[in-house]
């Protein structure tokens, strides 16, 4: 009977891949997780100030304005592109909801007052608008986009430059500053807000078509082309979105850090890719997601903070940091091979 | 013209298989000194392998290997080259961005003492070198600025100054325009006559027949004719490398078949001088609702371009496309999906996701229709199962990564995704190209099947197989130019081969 064919073929099909290769095809999901859990453990039993409540709770507010950042770049690696311009985009992002709210007399900054929601509206139009450009460079003009959120690295610094001229502003609308370092029953509210974007960043990857686009152009950017996908489409929208949540994390930054300056996040570019990667997803793109990330930025955390607590040279910790980095992009690419391996 | 010399290459008996197929069975081959050797046969013939052997691609294989009449055996490209065999592939080999004096001494360019590049003297001896070529050209320009034809020269000019008495040229004119051609002519009677033996593989008979003196003909790994080039015809040589009488058991298509008076319904798409590059030359058909229409030409004839410019990855420089009637400018491949048109390229690598499971590879196309804002996963694999089921495609499993099945089935994969809302016009490039027999039928009849449901169907393939077992009607195409169209006659392989 055609049933008992169909139904045992499978079967004989799925059997010589084993578990071997199943972990194999995983690796990529497991060596991260195996990884902060090696760390986590190691860093508990080395300081007793480690794993206590206090400390997690550290920890989480420690990575939420990467967190933030780390959901558009996700988007962005997925589709197997790069962007350079996060962190000048969220510094300017930042300063610019600074620039348009009142700041006090002794701040030297020729600001341009507005009511809170119109600055917070500016300043989210400010960094949409530096998205698309990095989103018209790239598939308009046909720019890499490594080259193309390179000089955007470069443009958002300079506007940030002229609009601050070298000063400090501090204040920034009431709800950014509630976002930013309030919080409401113990929870810090940027824990939250970056919660709810990465599992909103995931929502979208996952259910909806327009992240099942995603993953398709990154996974077979000439097959998605002759699906008949919009790629160009595609690949502007996450240099968009990107930018946008960058802008997001940089007005909480601002809030949270309680000044808005030149060059405030610089290390933010590292760290997030640095969070997307570690975690596991693919430099090669289509694989990989918001749920790798989050183990990332906990890889990273639990490593930031973890070198805080126990007794090293703290010149020593700059190049563990960078062993690390090293170690997860070694994993990455082998990750990738093997489940080649695994699929032949 | 060389009888009574010893040949500079004497192959005897030379076997070659690839995983129990034989490629080449028990073929005898000789080259002497100052003759040029022309090579036809179909794809797979077996005439690429030979000269692969030749040029030391494929150490393995029996039979005896005698160079200037001493038995030898080459390691490698490496050895091969060493005692003075070049081959110049069918893919240009050149580096564009580099000037021509650098592309001529790829690899062993002049330098002093410290290392340093000699550029004056690499261009002085460059100019020298190309002039006595016949080729009069600044040694110092970019390669790339240069035209194909001059491109291919310097590349043939680079494989005789590295020291080959021996070249092997494959497919050498199919980019080129006859003024091209016949300045290659010349250069290679010219080094002929300096004593140069030369091995010139061509689907185009009459460049063959017009430059080479000796002509031998492979069919199925064979050897089946070896004759003077004056003394035979391209019927002869045509007739001679499809065989007679049907040895397999697939339809060999020799016979003439005729082609249905002409049916088809509405006009769905109108092609109105479309030109692209050197590819396509103001090239203009019709696809009609119920008709296949067949594209046949040798690799390179433009094929791929056209395919491309009817989905909207290519824009072509000159001409219209009209979808029912109305024109369209296709600005991407979605457009070109919108309007209703859908492609199946020649390549799975091009096509497929091999790292996503079976149904998110059918419905990529279609996601647009069953889902607005979210995905709806039960659907998308209720209608994978459907297309599963009906093209046969096993094993029977929606959610098994593509990567697992083989290539016969993956080809139903990439089909299946236009499948569940049929377009107005299928364009397949290749729909049978390396599928066993129960494979190729299967999509003979799934074909078939379109067909009779009112799509308007376009296949392009440089097999004339494919082309005759599915086309209602024929377009030849020819160095980007429509030169022939079957339609409502008689046709078959042998009249093909002649028209392109």
């Amino acid at each position: 009977m055609a049933s008992s064919d169909s139904a045992t073929r499978p079967a004989d099909h799925q059997r010589p891949r084993g578990l071997g290769s199943f972990l194999r095809s995983q690796m990529r999901n497991i060596a991260p997780f195996l990884t902060l859990i090696l760390l986590s453990g190691f860093f508990a039993i080395a300081s007793p100030s480690f794993a206590t409540l206090d400390n997690v709770g550290n920890i989480l507010t420690q990575v939420s304005v990467t967190g933030i950042i780390a959901v558009g770049l996700t988007f962005v690696i997925l589709c197997a592109e790069i962007d350079l311009s996060i962190a000048s985009i969220a510094n300017v992002t930042g300063i610019a909801v600074a620039y348009f709210t009142l700041q006090e007399s002794y701040v030297n900054i020729a600001n341009v007052p507005m009511p809170g929601w119109a600055a917070i509206l500016l300043a989210l139009a400010l960094c949409a608008l530096l998205g698309l450009v990095n989103a018209l460079g790239l598939t308009v003009i046909g720019i890499p986009s490594f080259i193309m959120t390179l000089a955007m690295m470069q443009i958002a610094a300079g506007v940030s430059a002229m609009l601050v001229r070298g000063q400090i502003a501090y204040k920034v609308p009431p709800l950014i500053t509630t976002l930013g370092s309030g919080s409401i029953g113990g929870i810090p509210w940027i824990v939250i807000v970056a919660a709810v974007m990465l599992l909103g960043g995931h929502l979208v990857l996952t259910y909806t078509r327009f992240g099942r686009y995603v993953y398709m152009v990154g996974g077979n950017r000439e097959a998605a082309e002759f699906a008949g996908l919009n790629v160009k489409l595609i690949l502007g929208a996450v240099m968009v979105i990107s930018a946008v949540c960058s802008g997001i994390g940089g007005m909480l930054g601002v809030a949270h850090f309680g000044s808005a300056q030149q060059n405030e996040f610089d290390t933010y570019l590292l760290d997030s890719i640095a969070a997307v990667v570690v975690g596991g997803t693919s430099l090669f793109g289509g694989r990989g997601g918001i749920g790798n990330t989050i183990v990332g930025l906990f890889v990273l955390g639990v490593l930031n903070n973890g070198l805080d607590h126990v007794n090293i040279d703290s010149f020593l910790k700059i190049l563990i940091r960078g062993l690390i980095l090293l170690a997860a992009l070694i994993i990455n690419v082998y990750a990738q091979r093997l489940r080649e391996q695994a699929a032949d | 013209m060389s009888q009574g010399r010893l040949p500079i290459l004497e192959l005897k008996e030379i076997t070659k298989a690839f995983g129990g197929v034989e490629a080449l069975r028990g073929v005898d081959f000789a080259l002497h000194a100052g003759e040029i050797h022309g090579l036809v046969g179909e794809n797979g013939a077996g005439k690429s392998t030979l000269m692969k052997i030749i040029a030391g691609v494929h150490p393995e294989f029996s039979g005896r290997f005698m160079l200037d009449g001493k038995e030898t055996r080459f390691r490698s490209t490496r050895d091969a080259h060493a005692a003075g065999i070049g081959m110049v592939h069918q893919e240009l080999s050149v580096a564009p961005d580099l000037t021509v004096a650098e592309n001529v001494f790829l690899g062993n360019q002049p330098t002093n003492r410290l290392g340093l590049v000699q550029w004056r003297r690499m261009a002085r001896e460059a100019g020298e070198q190309l002039s006595r070529f016949g080729i009069d050209v600044d040694p110092m320009t970019r390669l790339g600025d240069l035209p194909i034809g001059l491109q291919q020269l310097i590349e043939i000019a680079r494989v005789l100054f590295s020291g080959a008495r021996l070249i092997i040229l494959d497919e050498p004119t199919s980019a080129l325009s006859p003024p091209e051609v016949e300045r290659l002519f010349t250069t290679l009677r010219r080094l002929r006559d300096q004593g140069t033996s030369i091995v010139f593989i061509s689907h185009f008979i009459e460049d063959i027949l017009r430059v080479s003196d000796l002509v031998t003909v492979f069919r199925n790994g064979r050897k089946v004719a070896e004759t003077r080039s004056a003394d035979t015809s391209k019927g002869a040589l045509i007739e001679a490398m499809i065989g007679r009488g049907g040895e397999t058991l697939e339809h060999s298509y020799t016979d003439d078949l005729m082609l249905p008076p002409s049916g088809g319904g509405s006009v769905v798409l109108k092609a109105d001088q479309l030109s692209f590059g050197r590819s396509l030359q103001h090239v203009s058909f019709e696809a009609r609702a119920g008709e296949v229409l067949g594209v046949y030409g040798f690799m390179g004839c433009g094929q791929l371009e056209l395919s491309r410019i009817l989905f909207g990855k290519l824009k072509p420089d000159h001409g219209t496309l009209a979808v029912d009637g109305a024109a369209k400018t296709f600005r991407s491949t979605a457009d070109a999906r919108r309007a209703g048109v859908a492609l199946v390229p020649e390549s799975r690598r091009a096509m497929l996701f091999h790292q996503e499971p079976v149904y998110k590879n059918i419905s990529i196309s279609i996601l647009e229709r069953i889902s607005a804002l979210l995905l709806k996963p039960v659907t998308e694999r209720a209608i994978a199962k459907r297309q599963v089921e009906q093209l046969q495609i096993r094993p029977p499993v929606v959610g098994l990564d593509l990567g697992m099945l083989s290539g016969g089935n993956q080809q139903k994969v990439a089909l299946a995704k236009w499948l569940t809302y049929p377009p107005r016009l299928l364009v397949l490039c290749e729909p049978t190209r390396g599928m066993d027999v129960g494979a190729k039928n299967d999509v003979i009849n799934i074909v078939r099947d379109l067909r009779a449901k009112g799509l308007a169907i376009i296949v392009l393939s440089t097999e004339p197989e494919t082309v005759l077992s599915l086309a209602d009607r024929i377009l030849v195409l020819k160095r980007g130019a429509v030169v022939r169209e079957f339609a409502c006659e008689a046709v078959s392989k042998d009249r093909l081969l002649e028209a392109a």
